[in-house]
């Protein structure tokens, strides 16, 4: 799960947060224009692959995101790609104005990583959960916004970034995320501006993006064997610009589409497929699952998720209630009498 | 255009007040053709800019993005109505984009897009941004090897925005001494004087105290203006490690006796009358600063 860093049943497992670490460093070792900033994170941002192979091409500019992206930008419209990370709520809040002016306005490819998103530091509290990030990284011109579903996606997300041009919002979790890709970044099936279908169906289509991705997983299989409900499930790791025919497709053939983050029901995932459904005019049954109007509270990711009825449970409950199904009818408790 | 570091004697001298005088007048034609613009803040500049980009910097209005050229960035973005003058005068544009300054469609208006605009390194406006676009610009300098320098201008009103104290705490820590950091200290804002507002002296103390080479001019005498920004290139040839920084004592409106010292004057307009009383002042003003480099001038 998110945010477990300490507790991980997958200690073998590389954390979101290392993939991007390696990724980072297998850019750089490839591309010499490659530069990375930190503000006093390089730590828990796990670049470390990348300073010790490339001292020189690390810039920590101490606690201070804001200069950090004014930074990132001056280095980019002088020939560098820089990748500027921190944790997601200091990028999106307070560095807004200097990634609005600075680097999306003047339309430069620093690419901004954005850590410890959703509520994946659960127990940091609200200061430090960024359930606001997404849409405000939608809504700036020029920005493309990913999120991976775990660390093998980060991997390959962070790798396919360089080659997007202009600015890249990409949100990672802390810690470990929930396994989806199995095998390793190999197992990864990515398009960068395709929503990846991980599980088909024509009953429902459940779209997830970063820690909802194995939320929605787990309900459709759930649902599967509980009721013979069949739910598509699509990793949405590119928020912006949207898979629109991969929704369009979903409105047509399954009707019904339940969204799933770890972020605030106004402007995320959400809202985007809503927008896309609202002008394809067709009805579609249709629930936002999220944090709705309300900051999270302390506690382990997966805890703050199933408060917010954004887990499999609360997947699978809000599915069942848009196609008129009682779950649990195939739970048998005759043996334990 | 090489820069030219030639002896700064009377002629020269002479030569900027000429050019500094001509572009003071397409400012205020500027802001009559534009309707109206921040008239203020870019006359108190006017001659910081002209040294800049007529004795100092390294450009090529041919060929704009050159890269051993020496960045600029306008942190005061709003004193875009008299740095697109600045610009359309040098040769990057012709003057009928000027004509159009702030006109529904025109390249050019308050604050310049460096997308856009030739010749603008780095799109301004929101304050508090330069300095660090241009340690950006000086550490890229640094990792390609090249010795051009970054110039960044800054209002005294801007320095109440702590994001420039980041920028220049990092200047110093990365010891980037092919960053010139620039105050035009007009001392005044939009709703007043800047020391009743919110006070940013000592600023040259406050400078030296975050590790830079720190200079303190008068703004209007082009002899200090340039004395100071030679030496803040000499200093970086010579082996300095730190960023230096230049307050420049300005007046807001200088030029225009009218308009001098008056924070009113931080964005106004130009009816048939008062232009023509602003163009009989720079009249008188040329003079008096002539008259001034002929007596002070060797």
């Amino acid at each position: 799960m998110g945010g477990m860093a300490y507790t991980s049943i997958e200690a073998e497992q590389l954390t979101t947060a290392e993939y991007y670490g390696k990724a980072l460093h297998d850019l750089g070792a490839k591309h010499p224009d490659v530069v990375a900033l930190t503000a006093d994170l390089a730590k828990s941002t796990k670049i470390a692959p990348f300073v010790k192979a490339f001292p020189e091409r690390l810039i920590n500019v101490g606690i201070a995101e804001q200069n950090m992206f004014g930074i990132a930008a001056g280095l980019a419209k002088n020939g560098f790609v820089p990748y500027a990370s921190t944790f997601s709520i200091f990028a999106a809040a307070r560095s807004l104005d200097q990634i609005h002016t600075d680097i999306c306005y003047q339309n430069v490819p620093v690419k901004i990583l954005a850590s410890h998103a959703g509520t994946s530091f659960g127990q940091a509290g609200s200061t430090h959960h960024a359930i606001i990030d997404l849409a405000v990284a939608r809504s700036l011109p020029n920005m493309t916004v990913m999120c991976p579903a775990d660390g093998a996606e980060a991997y390959k997300l962070v790798l396919a970034s360089y080659e997007i041009p202009g600015p890249v919002y990409i949100r990672i979790n802390r810690g470990f995320d929930a396994v989806v890709y199995g095998g390793g970044p190999d197992s990864v099936n990515f398009v960068w501006d395709k929503a990846d279908e991980l599980k088909s169906g024509r009953d429902a289509t459940f779209i997830g993006i970063g820690a909802g991705v194995y939320q929605a997983l787990q309900a459709a299989n759930m649902l599967e064997y509980d009721c013979d409900i069949r739910a598509r499930v699509l990793n949405m790791h590119t928020l912006k610009p949207i898979d629109k025919e991969a929704i369009i497709r979903a409105i047509d053939e399954t009707g019904c589409i339940v969204t799933v983050e770890d972020h605030v029901l106004q402007g995320g995932l959400g809202s985007a497929v809503a927008e896309v459904i609202a002008e394809y005019g067709k009805p579609c049954k249709f629930k936002m699952l999220g944090h709705d109007n309300s900051f999270s509270t302390i506690g382990l990711q997966e805890d703050l998720l199933t408060i917010a009825g954004i887990d499999a449970n609360g997947v699978a409950a809000a599915a069942a209630d848009l196609l008129g199904v009682k779950l649990g009818g195939r739970d048998n408790w005759e043996d334990e009498y | 255009m090489p820069a030219n570091y030639g002896p700064f004697d009377k002629a020269e001298w002479l030569r900027l007040e000429k050019k500094a005088d001509e572009l003071r007048r397409l400012t205020l034609q500027t802001a009559i053709w534009g309707g109206s613009g921040h008239i203020g803040g870019a006359m108190s500049c006017m001659d910081i800019l002209t040294v800049l980009y007529h004795r100092i910097m390294k450009l090529d209005p041919k060929d704009p993005n050159y890269e051993d050229r020496d960045r600029f960035v306008l942190s005061k973005g709003h004193a875009a109505v008299g740095y697109a003058p600045v610009l359309v005068d040098y040769g990057y544009m012709p003057i009928e984009e000027l004509k159009i300054f702030n006109l529904t469609g025109a390249k050019i208006g308050m604050h310049l897009d460096s997308n856009k605009v030739k010749g603008v390194d780095f799109s301004t406006g929101s304050l508090g941004h330069g300095i660090s676009l241009g340690v950006g610009a000086a550490l890229a300098a640094r990792f390609h090897k090249k010795d051009y320098m970054t110039f960044v201008l800054c209002g005294d009103g801007e320095m109440n925005e702590g994001s420039n104290w980041e920028g220049i705490m990092s200047a110093a820590q990365f010891k980037l001494s092919n960053l010139v950091i620039m105050v035009d200290n007009n001392k005044c804002m939009i709703d007043g004087r800047v020391a009743d507002e919110m006070n940013i002296e000592p600023l040259d103390r406050k400078f030296n105290a975050f590790n830079c080479n720190t200079y303190r001019v008068d703004g209007h005498n082009m002899a200090e203006i340039n004395e100071a920004l030679e030496a803040a290139i000499e200093y970086r040839n010579k082996g300095g490690e730190k960023p230096t920084a230049i307050v420049f004592d300005t007046f807001k409106g200088e030029g225009v006796d009218f308009m001098k010292d008056n924070y009113l004057w931080h964005y106004g307009s130009l009816d048939d009358e008062k232009a023509s009383k602003a163009f009989a002042s720079l009249d008188a003003y040329y003079k008096e600063r002539c008259e001034r480099a002929e007596k002070e001038g060797k």
